[in-house]
């Protein structure tokens, strides 16, 4: 079978991607999407909260699903349910994709260009080296998610919740709504990764406490959980001896990090950022692999499914441009953007003067909280922008918009840098 | 006079919130806000706190064994408790359409408890995995 667009993967980037390239013209596109309905995680995120920037309401996820799940059926767009993509490999044009599923068995679709919106998955326990036996009982957060949300299952009755992530305060209010005892939600970090307005609405609303600086160091029982040891740590995030407690619970939840699901973008030979873990992309969220797109939490992990919605139109409407043989500037020079002070990475990588838009949004996260911050873009010693930002943190996403009036084509790399006021001026070269 | 301490959520500075009420419950002075949003808030939050319930209910005859419900507003946040125990144990049939009605006025309060998620009859979903 052969396809102009495939997009591998039906949550919101893969939708709102569809969307885009099919409202930029392109005819001949499927979307595929393992599970057996569209929407992605957004099914199984039961709350309010979604859609603020988008809608000016609040929705909940499975409400944010539908307008673009109703917005692409109403355009006609296809797409294959319950098919998982396991390859995919440049061939002399374009891409060859490998699906499986249960009515067709293994197919090729070979395809022209191809969007990758597979989103990002949880990192599991044997990421974090807890000592203790394995019994059952310990789930990550988005499992015990699914289990309550999708599949009616409550799966324990008195729970500890290792990691103060979104999902992990979601689930303990979830959870305690739901009859179980949230005994508490330990923190690795001084600090809580979570939003303030969940830290209230899901924790201090139901008097769970938070204990900041402390870890699992032991999980007892031998078929299920029967208890954990929670130990308070040092600056070095080392365990102090004679801080353990025992707590006797059923379960144990894991909210302990997301990460970009990239083994198919691997596959297909796409480089990967160190930082994020997602693909590196330049102006057009193009991976360095021809025709190969990138958008959502396979790109970098979001805060707020608005801002996946906006990337992955995006990356629709430049696979359009891409399919359709437009501007293809013949001299591709690209500017590479580096992160300094707080910030972390930024989204794009890169950006090529020649083929770039009026206006290009970056987005980024810093790595530690700011005060009193400034942002700044500068290029050698010309500052570009300045801009203050009276609070950052890590667990929020910030975006800047790029212009490309500022940019001679000269440029060796253009620095994205925040940092606090009082650190001075960046310094970072 | 009684002092409540909260946390603004308005913004991500997350201020430090005193308000002070009268033993009537009015609000006498919100302090530790920098904005009017964060005393519009205090206000709120230390006299009438409200929230949003979602939750979900059984469902018989679909493509899924629940379906995602939430009450159409806000409700006084001491009813959460009594919106979860009305909705317990409810179960309704396929198909359940956006937006539909599944408890009116659930535990006395202003809100419909309302479905925010569609669930096909099971049949129906069948004819639909390949919507090619």
């Amino acid at each position: 079978m052969d396809r102009e667009l495939v997009i591998i993967g039906g949550g919101p980037a893969g939708l709102a991607a569809a969307i885009a390239a099919r409202e930029a013209g392109v005819r001949d596109l499927l979307v595929l999407e393992r599970e057996k309905e569209l929407g992605g995680i957004l099914n199984q995120c039961i709350h309010n909260g979604f859609g603020l920037h988008t809608f000016q309401e609040e929705l909940t996820g499975p409400e944010y699903a539908a307008r673009y799940i109703d917005r692409a059926q109403a355009l006609g767009i296809p797409y294959r349910l319950s098919t998982t993509v396991v390859d995919l490999q440049r061939q002399e044009a374009g891409l060859a994709v490998a699906t499986v599923s249960k009515g067709e068995g293994l197919v090729q679709i070979n395809a022209r260009a191809v969007i990758l919106a597979m989103g990002c998955r949880e990192r599991p326990r044997g990421a974090l080296n807890i000592p203790g036996a394995r019994p059952a009982g310990i789930f990550s957060a988005g499992t015990a998610q699914r289990l309550v949300n999708r599949e009616g299952w409550l799966p324990g009755k008195r729970v500890v919740i290792l990691g103060s992530g979104d999902i992990g305060l979601i689930m303990a209010r979830r959870m305690t709504l739901e009859g179980a005892r949230v005994l508490c939600v330990a923190e690795l970090m001084p600090y809580s990764g979570g939003l303030k307005r969940n830290i209230v609405q899901c924790l201090q609303d139901y008097d769970i406490p938070l204990k900041l600086s402390h870890t699992v160091v032991d999980i007892r029982g031998r078929e299920r959980v029967e208890g954990v040891t929670l130990a308070r740590v040092d600056e070095s995030l080392r365990p102090i001896p004679g801080t353990e407690e025992e707590l006797d619970c059923d379960t144990l939840l894991l909210s302990v990090g997301l990460l970009p699901e990239n083994e198919l973008s691997k596959a297909a030979g796409v480089a990967l950022s160190p930082v994020t873990g997602g693909p590196l992309v330049d102006e057009s969220l193009e991976t360095g692999t021809p025709g190969v797109f990138a958008c959502g939490n396979v790109l970098h992990v979001h805060d707020l499914v608005d801002y996946v919605s906006e990337e992955a139109a995006q990356a629709g409407r430049s696979a359009a441009a891409y399919l359709q043989g437009k501007p293809s500037a013949p001299s591709r020079r690209d500017i590479p953007l580096t992160p300094c002070g707080a910030v972390r990475y930024t989204v794009p990588a890169f950006v090529d003067p020649a083929r770039m838009p009026e206006e290009v949004t970056v987005r980024f996260r810093v790595g530690r909280g700011l005060r009193g911050a400034v942002v700044t873009v500068r290029a050698g010693g010309r500052e570009l922008l300045r801009r203050k930002r009276p609070v950052m943190a890590p667990g929020e996403m910030e975006q800047l918009t790029l212009k490309r009036q500022w940019l001679t084509g000269d440029e060796a790399a253009l620095e994205i840098c925040a940092q606090e006021a009082k650190e001075g001026e960046p310094s970072c070269q | 006079m009684p002092i409540t301490e909260l946390v603004c959520i308005s913004c991500p500075l997350g201020c430090p919130l005193r308000v002070e009420t009268d033993g009537a419950g009015r609000v006498i002075a919100v302090t530790g806000n920098t904005c009017k949003r964060g005393e519009d808030y205090g206000r709120r939050e230390a006299t009438t706190p409200m929230r949003t319930v979602t939750s979900t209910v059984g469902v018989t005859g679909g493509t899924a064994p629940v379906a995602a419900v939430r009450t159409r507003g806000e409700v006084p946040k001491n009813k959460i408790f009594a919106v979860m125990e009305a909705l317990r144990g409810v179960i309704v049939p396929a198909p359940v359409e956006l937006g539909q009605v599944i408890i009116p006025h659930i535990a006395g309060t202003d809100a419909d408890l309302i479905a925010t998620q569609r669930v096909e009859r099971r049949e129906a979903q069948e004819e639909n995995q390949f919507a090619e």
